[in-house]
């Protein structure tokens, strides 16, 4: 007994289909994709009218637990993910204990088994205690299921600890994520330094505090000739910096979250703590220019960032209030009425930006495709379809989101992972 | 020409002519604090609490006096802010105050933008004393209501605002206030202590303060936090003196009329040197009686009109 999905519409990275197929799912892989396939006993999905993609992929998001349980768990956030299509998610480590050892790794991975939603893969320390330090035992980490590190939350400061940690995961063939944010230079900043924060008078993070460690990553991705991927690219700037590497052949690749393609600095002018994010949001020149870096490639993929904080830690000044936004359930509705409804990327580049280059960079193999062979991780949506953003929709524990009372095109239809239907509208 | 605002949480949000109106009716307000008997009865039944988060004496005691002489009672706290970092948040303390019937809330907090957030969670009215380096409106109005008593008017006034600009409240209202009113107003401080993009709220940047006397009618003095020499904002409180402090000798190269002004309280020797504080030039304690009047005028246009909506 599989599933079978009839009348599916493809979309993958490279190719939108024009005929419907029927897709079949067996043991948690794709078995078959042929016109009428037979229905034989199967539970089945008939999708017409509606677009088949492979599983979106997160690989940037916070999950709190251990630790934080009141913001969000590894239950609630898979919800959340599974609500917004995405079939795979990567977990940063700034958890309590933090992800520095095999212990939290195999508690992670048990409990998202547990609850059965969706992939989780934890992201490990490349610091032990996020400290700033000494290296974690990455060999053992990876053996315990991390695909890639990351002190996300802060950059690694120390350049030399840094230069190490990129060796050693080029010894291990392990995805090194940076967090590119000086804190010197972002010096206690709650928002970006610009007119905005001078006319408000909120403390500005400077926009150099990310561009001088997205150099500084790039000369040593060179200098080892090793992989490093940039997290949550928020400038101009730094877009032309990656391009500039990526001209030279540097082994970069980089991420954008979609509140930095849709909303400015000006937001931060409501006073809404929930505008309050690292990186902050920009100008709109710099959200002019994440959307084309993302168009022509500069920009590998889309990220959530997905960051939930509870009411009593946002409801207090904004610069004393926690940084971060939710994003699980939105990412997929900003990023299609944005950059698709947009004109800036059709439905074939939204999937490879957020399915299949998060599944090549993380180096998830059988994932972000929808071809025979293939994991059974698929999200069906209907891509013109309206719903409006409302702070009780969230299944995700925190509601902390700048978009509640927005309009979004399309909706996640059903969202099915290993070959089981874990969420239907 | 009528009033339409419940709260009072910054010069940026007001017109032309919600400015003028409030140094219209101040100006018979300070007449009655020169009264034998320094009371009306305006706002005779009301509750009028300070709640400050932030150290503050003199603008607390100015909104105690301006409520008393306007016969509100008046209720005054003054928040550790460090018991409230742990639980209770921001609103809860502001909403159980305010559940003992109160109708104006004067708030001093260190967030900008944290009356905001007191304005839209409560239903009395909320009066910003200074919130972070946003703004500090009825600083501002008493500076602006101080003008216009020396000069006679505002508009084609030409200003200097010296000192920390990046981190001053009292400059961010000054200059919506000033630039409303057609002032022209030049800021003038440390490039370290100047906030990006601050042309764009329509000022010109002076780094010359020799410059600055030269060309202003009035100068205001700003208040330098002595902390920003270990955040490292400066070399030294000397060098910051030897540029940015005005003294006797800097002064008599100024113009002839100039007039200083500073919103206390004075580090003597840093930002004025004791001669200029206590000389014929500085006008502080104006500043000071003027704040009664000012702040008078405030609490009775958001409390004494009926407001139908929020503003």
């Amino acid at each position: 007994m599989g599933l079978l999905i009839k009348n599916a519409m493809i979309v993958n990275a490279d190719k939108i289909w024009d005929k419907p197929h029927d897709i079949l799912c067996e043991e948690g892989k794709i078995t078959k994709i042929a016109s009428g396939i037979a229905t034989g006993g199967h539970e089945t999905i008939d999708a017409s009218g509606k677009k088949v993609l492979p599983g979106l992929i997160d690989i940037h998001t916070h999950l709190r637990q251990p630790g934080r349980e009141d913001k969000e768990t590894i239950e609630t956030g898979s919800r959340a993910a599974v609500k917004g299509g995405f079939t795979s998610i990567m977990c940063m480590p700034n958890t309590n204990p933090v992800i520095d050892n095999a212990m939290v790794v195999e508690f992670i991975i048990r409990e998202a088994k547990r609850v059965g939603l969706c992939n989780v893969y934890p992201v490990g320390a490349i610091s032990k205690g996020l400290q700033d330090g000494e290296l974690t035992d990455m060999a053992e980490l990876k053996a315990s299921g991390c695909l890639a590190f990351s002190d996300d939350g802060k950059a690694v400061l120390n350049s030399r600890l840094f230069r190490l940690a990129m060796e050693y995961a080029k010894m291990l063939d392990v995805l090194i994520i940076e967090h590119c944010q000086d804190p010197l230079l972002s010096a206690g900043g709650v928002m970006n330094e610009g007119v905005v924060s001078t006319r408000i008078g909120l403390k500005g993070d400077p926009g150099i505090s990310e561009t001088v460690t997205v150099a500084r990553d790039i000369e040593i991705a060179l200098y080892l000739n090793a992989r490093v991927h940039l997290a949550h690219m928020s400038l101009k700037r730094s877009c032309e910096l990656i391009r500039f590497a990526k001209s030279q052949g540097v082994k970069v690749t980089a991420e954008a979250c979609p509140h930095h393609f849709v909303l400015t600095d000006e937001a931060c002018g409501s006073f809404d703590t929930s505008t309050k994010v690292n990186p902050p949001l920009r100008s709109k020149e710099d959200v002019q220019a994440i959307k084309e870096a993302i168009a022509e490639g500069t920009i590998d993929c889309i990220v959530t960032d997905h960051a939930p904080h509870t009411k009593e830690d946002k409801e207090v000044g904004f610069d004393t209030a926690p940084f971060g936004l939710i994003g699980l359930e939105t990412s997929l509705g900003l990023t299609v009425t944005e950059l698709v409804k947009g004109g800036f990327i059709d439905l074939a580049q939204m999937v490879d930006k957020m399915s299949s280059a998060p599944a090549r960079i993380a180096g998830l193999a059988s994932k972000g495709v929808i071809k025979q062979g293939f994991d059974a991780d698929i999200t069906i949506i209907d891509p013109d379809k309206e719903w409006t953003v409302t702070r009780e929709g969230f299944v995700s524990k925190s509601k902390n989101s700048p978009f509640i009372g927005r309009k979004l095109f399309s909706q996640v239809e059903y969202t099915i992972c290993a070959g089981k239907v874990v969420y239907k509208f | 020409m009528s009033w339409k605002h419940k709260h009072l949480l910054g010069l940026a949000d007001l017109s032309r002519e919600d400015l003028e109106l409030v140094l219209e009716t101040a100006k018979s307000f300070k007449e009655v604090s020169s009264r034998d008997i320094k009371k009306v009865p305006a706002l005779r039944g009301k509750t009028v609490v300070t709640l400050f988060f932030e150290a503050s004496t003199r603008t607390r005691i100015s909104f105690e006096l301006a409520a008393k002489r306007l016969s509100a009672d008046t209720l005054n706290i003054a928040v550790n802010v460090s018991s409230t970092s742990k639980g209770e948040t921001l609103l809860d303390t502001a909403r159980n105050i305010e559940a003992m019937n109160v109708d104006a809330m004067v708030v001093r907090h260190s967030s900008s933008g944290a009356v905001f957030l007191l304005a839209e969670g409560l239903n009395c009215s909320v009066v910003n004393a200074g919130d972070g380096c946003r703004e500090h409106p009825t600083q501002a109005l008493l500076d602006m209501f101080t003008l216009q008593e020396k000069f006679g008017r505002i508009e084609g006034l030409k200003i200097g605002i010296v000192g920390d600009i990046l981190h001053s409240r009292v400059a961010r209202s000054n200059i919506w206030g000033l630039t409303k009113l057609g002032a022209k107003v030049t800021v003038c401080g440390p490039a370290t202590l100047m906030p990006r993009g601050i042309e764009a709220l329509g000022v010109d940047v002076c780094y010359d303060l020799k410059k600055v006397l030269k060309q202003s009618d009035a100068v205001i003095a700003l208040r330098l936090q002595k902390e920003r020499q270990q955040d490292k904002f400066l070399p030294s409180l000397r060098e910051y003196s030897r540029l940015f402090g005005i003294d006797q000798a800097k002064l008599n190269e100024g113009s002839d009329h100039l007039i200083v002004m500073h919103p206390g309280p004075t580090n003597r020797g840093v930002e004025l040197s004791a001669d200029v504080a206590d000389g014929k030039q500085s006008v502080i304690l104006d500043q000071v009686t003027n704040g009664v009047a000012v702040r008078m005028a405030v609490l009775y246009l958001v409390l004494g009109t009926k407001v139908s909506e929020g503003g």
